[in-house]
């Protein structure tokens, strides 16, 4: 389609490893719990789905903006000794990193089934669009460069990239909302999603403006949920429940140049991202290109995010990202689907967790929408994707599904990347 | 001690082991604008830093540079998080293209310079200055003090340059 990489070298540790088991807690704003309990109940639910027990597992890895429980709590409410843990700072971007990470560890001999978690009451105790407690504390160093300019959230710290994207695609704000739309109408076949309702371009539009170029509807919602993901070797991966999905290619925290962080509008053109990097490593390590992906899950922390990500990755020529959206490619029933969760604008926000998950269950063929369960407890699906949840039928399982593509953000100098296909 | 100040409900410090940060603003409280300069390759960068990232050397000079260029883009917060900026917004967030090094030492690269759109004073502008800036506007630095040690740059509208017709904005107005 639009990338000229040679992807048929071969890779040792392509098709080697798989995601046996995915799990979540409810998607709440105000679970109640802690962190540790929203851990040891999406992890509990991800052993469920895998068929696995406790003693199986032996490698724990999560991820935390420091406002979240550490692993060897949860491992020991669980019953697992663990002969590896590493808990990371960071948040988007994460996921499909420490799947890579969990990988390097089991193949260093250091364990040999990993779960990752990502656990968050991102709404009742620490919000991540920097209100609340975090909007008080000190400004120090390096944060005199940002934050001293009321440029503090991540809306706010990504705007200038945003911005200059519209002007140098000529990306209108129409285009950018058909993220929305589409993700809108993906949550609505969802019964986990936090915001079911089906959105138009107009109510993104109308709804009022947080930082230019981002309206409230441009923006994820923010929640609380735990997430886990089990990881192992392809050898193990048929002993467990469900046809594993096999992990083809990963790229971990992929960076553009100067990326420091605060200020990292130095190098290049702003409104390129860090997929443009990413690219090179992600396609030749899957053995796949882009025109290949039957649905894609690019971060949607914003409606720009998946935009921008979807055009470096190469899933648009460069600068035609908008006639991407416009074609309706990223909807169900379109050409490449993305987010068929709703992701983060209105499934719930994980830190790219549920969109990783999404792919697994899509590549199961077992989404769990409004479809009916047969006798043989699967999932009746009618591919009716117009008629929206709760009637019974509403469908979000794509007919043919054999790859995917998650594509992570951290901000626009960092990505990671996952392909997977069906086992 | 460190240097610390209030400025808009925020604490703001600069810690004594944090060298590059108290030369760097310890100028701008003199406003005059400094950044470092590599002493081997001889490239200027921005924001403070610990090595030249063009060639990794550790030692720089600080030099003097002019505190005039061109936006490169912008963000404008309507909804505030820090409650003394609310009576402020809509404020602009802009990144400027010093004229200095602009476009080296490779194409799409310059010392990109980020501060509120203010007055010449360095108070955040008001709704009617912030609506037109643009990309393409043309900025001269100010400074805005806040304690001994620690000045903000910060941007206001070059009055003797030649301003574009109509800077390009956000298109829905």
């Amino acid at each position: 389609m639009t990338t000229d990489i040679d992807t048929t070298a071969p890779k040792y540790l392509r098709d080697k490893y798989a995601i046996i088991g995915i799990g979540e807690t409810e998607y709440t704003r105000g679970s109640g719990v802690t962190t540790r309990k929203l851990a040891t109940t999406a992890i509990r639910h991800a052993m469920a789905d895998a068929g696995i027990k406790p003693g199986e597992i032996d490698g724990m890895m999560s991820y935390s903006g420091n406002d979240s429980v550490q692993s060897p709590m949860v491992a020991s409410d669980l019953g697992i000794r663990l002969n590896f843990y590493t808990d990371i700072f960071g948040g988007g971007s994460s996921t499909e990193n420490l799947v890579g990470l969990a990988i390097g560890a089991i193949e260093a001999g250091m364990c040999k089934t990993v779960v990752i978690f990502r656990s968050m009451n991102g709404y009742s105790e620490v919000r991540i669009g920097g209100t609340g407690a975090r909007a008080q504390a000190p400004l120090g160093g390096d944060r005199l460069h940002n934050a001293a300019y009321g440029w503090f959230s991540a809306g706010q710290n990504f705007s200038q990239t945003f911005m200059r994207a519209m002007h140098d695609y000529n990306l209108k704000p129409e285009q950018l909302a058909k993220v929305k739309v589409a993700h809108s109408r993906h949550a609505s076949q969802n019964p986990k999603a936090y915001y079911k309702n089906r959105m138009t371009v107009d109510d993104v539009l109308n709804s009022r403006m947080i930082v230019k170029p981002l309206h409230l509807l441009d923006c994820c919602v923010e929640t609380d949920n735990g997430t886990a993901i089990i990881v192992t070797s392809v050898e193990r991966a048929y002993d467990y429940r469900h046809t594993p999905a096999r992990i083809l290619g990963v790229v971990g925290r992929c960076c553009k140049p100067g990326n420091d962080i605060t200020l990292h509008y130095q190098y290049g053109p702003i409104s390129r991202v860090a997929a443009w990097y990413a690219k090179d490593l992600l396609w030749p390590n899957a053995g796949h290109g882009p025109e290949e992906m039957d649905a894609t899950g690019s971060y949607d922390a914003f409606t720009f995010t998946t935009a921008l990500q979807l055009q470096d990755y190469g899933f648009a020529p460069p600068g035609e990202i908008g006639d991407y959206l416009d074609s309706g490619a990223i909807q169900l029933g379109g050409e490449r689907p993305n987010n068929t969760s709703g992701g983060h604008l209105c499934e719930v926000y994980t830190h790219g967790m549920n969109m990783v998950i999404e792919n697994v269950r899509q590549l199961r063929g077992e989404v769990d929408d409004y479809c009916p369960v047969g006798p043989d407890g699967k999932r009746q699906h009618t591919y009716d994707y117009e008629t929206p949840g709760p009637t019974e039928g509403a469908c979000r399982q794509l007919k043919e599904v054999n790859l995917t593509a998650n594509l992570g953000w951290a901000y626009p100098a960092a990505a990671s990347a996952l392909v997977m296909r069906k086992g | 001690m460190p240097v610390e100040g209030e400025y808009l409900g925020m604490h703001l410090q600069i810690n004594d082991n944090d060298g590059e940060n108290l030369t760097y603003f310890a100028h701008c409280a003199d406003h005059e604008f400094h950044l470092q300069q590599c002493q081997s390759c001889k490239l200027l960068c921005y924001p403070p830093r610990t090595a030249c990232p063009w060639c990794a050397e550790a030692d720089f000079d600080w030099v003097p540079v002019e505190g005039k260029g061109t936006v490169h883009s912008y963000g404008e917060v309507h909804h505030a998080i820090q409650p003394a900026l609310k009576e402020h917004a809509p404020y602009q967030i802009l990144l400027v293209d010093l004229d200095t090094q602009k476009d080296q030492p490779e194409e799409f690269t310059s010392l990109r310079v980020a501060g509120n759109t203010a007055t010449v004073e360095g108070e955040l502008a008001p709704p009617d200055v912030v609506q037109q800036v643009g990309i393409g506007s043309r900025m001269r630095m100010v400074f805005k003090d806040v304690a001994p040690g620690l000045s903000l740059p910060m941007w206001t509208l070059d009055e003797e340059a030649d301003q574009p017709d109509a800077p390009w904005r956000y298109p829905q107005e």
